[in-house]
């Protein structure tokens, strides 16, 4: 079994349309939506959920104000900001402590020291994930809650229940959908994996962000594969990108041509190569072929 | 005034808006820094071309353990909820990579064996381009944790009027940090069903935070009109719509500010900044 | 000699997990008479350090040797730190890793042998 991630560093370069058509053109795959924060990957597979777990990712401080006597000591330690004078008075202090869940960091210090145990800490509900089917094969997804932190943590439960699946039902790949970005979420989205397709576009914040997350791959010894999409806005900085990559020991999958089908495709809820006959499909078709051969490579 | 660009998904335009927004704002005679909160990705500093001062290093407090001291109570394993510390047999290890900077162990110990070291994640930068103060920050490649740098630019950035926060993209813990003491949100989304589901999961975003909000859609005749639907039905101001015009995206590409560069631009940001004048003012 | 084996299942006849933090069980086992006590794993679902926590959960059994699969960084750190042998390249049925261990067909490693996060979504072998 192989693990296919697709990440681009720079946001919105194409990565989920990539790889849904990836999804249309392979077979026996299990795909892995693993931008949790931003997931599209449904949109385009309309899957059907037949399983929903909520993610507890961590825990969470919370100040119970009628034990609270105000003497400020969370606020103090808590290194956080997340504790204000801000909560309801009771019998003994006109106003007591109270914390922002949103900026709590859940490290329970405060909890720790209170003398008075009026903080509870426990573990709290950041999200739910599911796994589906669609026509293109079961799929693994997820919904960080609003403002809800431990991004990382999801990605590696959606990733270890992709590979549960594949191996259960004798599945040879999985696609993995990265996030935007080289922090906690793509860390936990390449680690251990067997290839890494990174999309760019031919733009100098392309250029910069492919380098960066190019740095990342290497950091992480994977080995990793380059796209160009929508090539053709800007022909010299895409023959930049591409001099660059191999200058950094990426291989090269090929390019994609800009095409307004590929928006259309999205409003029809299918993949490009479901949706366009050729042309750009065709390049889709070539990255992929590039694709599977390096993935075969892969690890051998 | 602290105006944030965010949106969700990313590619959808929040750099263009971002850095011409502050391009137009110190044009006109107005203090404004541009202060990219995107450590991961970072992109504004291609656009504005800013004269940058050295580096400031940033990093988290990380436990350092004098072992002549530890009594080996394993307290500082069981305070830690991040497994970045752990007493072990005769000895306390750190992980440092593991640890969040939340100094319970140090507080926690009662010998006084542990003080805290600074663990480099990543640097600020600080600098000006014509009128305009910059500031932006470069998470190491391979630390994980994105908000601290975050944490580090918004205190750098030199005080200015008018604050323009490029935000990164999502709506998890980066993008709190980056926004969450805003006047102001704009949304910058695409009329498209990646670009509207996302921009529905940051308008709760904003609306969690209790942050007014209003939406730029770029490529405004790109997609549908659903993004347009949606906003009417919910009471969401678009504030402004900018075409998909193919000189935006060459110019883009190649590192230019509209604004600066193509006739009518200059004029679009000066009106969309004007309107979150008004509505954040 | 008392020993840590990580297991698929509560019995010597499970398969040896090739994840050190995150294996389903850890057996606890007498190597004289191959008497064991089987812990389940806490850290299975945790989301980071499980190489760490389990390591603390095998030496607090006062287990001398480990044996498994593979053996991330910051599990060998906390395991030698505790003064436990570890021995990696483990495989198949954990009664018969135990007798090739007796045997002498593993030999200790001082370095872990697989990069961090090796475990994370891995079941079984591949």
């Amino acid at each position: 079994m192989k693990e296919l991630v697709v990440i681009s560093g720079k946001g919105g370069t194409g990565k989920t349309s990539l790889v849904a058509s990836f999804a249309a053109l392979a077979e026996k795959v299990v795909l892995a939506d693993c931008d949790v924060d931003a997931a599209d990957l449904h949109l385009v597979l309309d899957p059907k959920i037949v399983r929903r777990e909520n993610f507890s990712g961590g825990k969470r401080a919370r100040i119970n104000s009628d034990l609270c006597t105000a003497c400020g000591k969370c606020e103090e330690i808590c290194r956080f900001d997340a504790i204000s004078f801000d909560g309801p008075g009771n019998g003994n202090a006109d106003k007591t402590y109270c914390i922002d869940p949103i900026a709590c960091e859940g490290c329970g210090v405060c909890a720790w020291f209170c003398a008075d145990k009026a903080i509870e800490f426990g573990p709290v509900v950041n999200g739910e994930w599911f796994i589906s089917d669609t026509r293109r094969g079961p799929m693994v997804h997820a919904k960080l809650g609003v403002a809800e932190a431990n991004s990382g943590k999801l990605v590696s439960l959606v990733r270890a229940e992709a590979k549960k699946i594949a191996e259960d039902r004798k599945l040879d790949l999985v696609f993995i959908d990265g996030s935007p970005g080289i922090g906690c979420p793509v860390i936990a989205s390449i680690g251990g994996a067997d290839l890494v397709l990174v999309v760019t576009e031919p733009t100098l914040s392309g250029m910069h962000d492919m380098g960066r997350v190019a740095d990342l791959t290497r950091h992480f010894g994977i080995e990793t594969v380059l796209c160009i999409n929508k090539w053709d806005v800007n022909e010299d900085i895409t023959l930049q990108i591409e001099a660059r990559a191999i200058g950094r020991g990426l291989k090269l999958a090929g390019r994609i041509r800009y095409d307004r089908a590929v928006t259309e495709a999205q409003i029809k809820k299918l993949s490009v190569v479901e949706y366009v006959p050729n042309g750009v499909t065709n390049d889709i078709r070539d990255i992929w072929g590039n694709v599977r051969a390096a993935l075969d490579e892969a690890g051998e | 005034m602290r105006i944030a660009i965010a949106s969700g998904k990313g590619g959808t335009g929040k750099t263009t808006v971002a850095t011409n927004l502050a391009y137009v704002g110190s044009r006109n005679g107005r203090s404004v820094v541009y202060v990219d909160c995107d450590v991961e990705e970072p992109n504004g500093h291609i656009f504005l071309k800013p004269d940058l001062d050295g580096a400031t290093p940033v990093g988290t407090l990380v436990p350092k353990v004098d072992e002549s001291k530890c009594i080996h109570c394993g307290d500082c394993g069981d305070i830690c909820q991040y497994s970045a510390i752990v007493s072990v047999g005769d000895a306390v290890l750190v992980f440092g990579e593991l640890c969040h900077g939340c100094g319970g162990c140090s507080l926690v110990c009662p010998s006084g064996a542990i003080s805290e070291v600074l663990h480099e994640i990543g640097e600020v930068h600080v600098g000006s381009t014509g009128p305009l103060a910059f500031a932006h920050g470069l998470l190491r490649v391979g630390q994980a944790m994105s908000p601290p740098v975050i944490k580090a630019v918004k205190a750098a950035a030199p005080a200015a009027d008018l604050a323009i926060i490029d935000a990164p993209p999502g709506t998890s813990c980066p993008v709190i940090e980056s926004v969450r003491d805003c006047d102001f949100l704009l949304l910058v989304t695409e009329p498209t069903p990646f670009g509207l589901n996302d921009l529905k999961l940051a308008v709760a975003m904003a609306r969690e935070m209790k942050l007014p909000f209003g939406v730029v859609i770029n490529r405004a005749d790109l997609g549908d009109r659903e993004t347009h639907l949606y906003c009417g039905n919910n009471d969401i101001e678009i504030l402004t719509e900018i075409p998909d015009d193919r000189k935006i995206a060459e110019s883009y590409s190649r590192g230019e500010l509209a604004g600066e560069v193509l006739p009518g631009y200059r004029r679009m940001f000066e009106t969309l900044l004007g309107r979150i004048d008004l509505r954040a003012g | 000699m008392k020993i840590a084996i990580t297991a698929t299942g509560a019995n010597l006849e499970a398969s040896v997990d090739p994840r050190f933090g995150r294996c389903a069980c850890f057996l606890v086992v007498e190597t004289d008479d191959l008497s064991f006590e089987a812990v389940e794993n806490p850290n299975v679902a945790l989301g980071g350090g499980a190489g760490i926590q389990s390591a603390q959960l095998v030496a607090s059994k006062g287990v001398t040797h480990v044996l498994t699969g593979n053996c991330g960084p910051n599990a060998h750190q906390t395991l030698s730190a505790a003064g436990i042998v570890i021995v990696v390249g483990c495989s198949g049925v954990v009664r018969d890793a135990i007798e090739q261990y007796k045997a002498g067909q593993f030999a200790a490693t001082g370095e872990p042998n697989v990069a961090s996060h090796f475990g994370i979504g891995r079941r079984g072998g591949r």
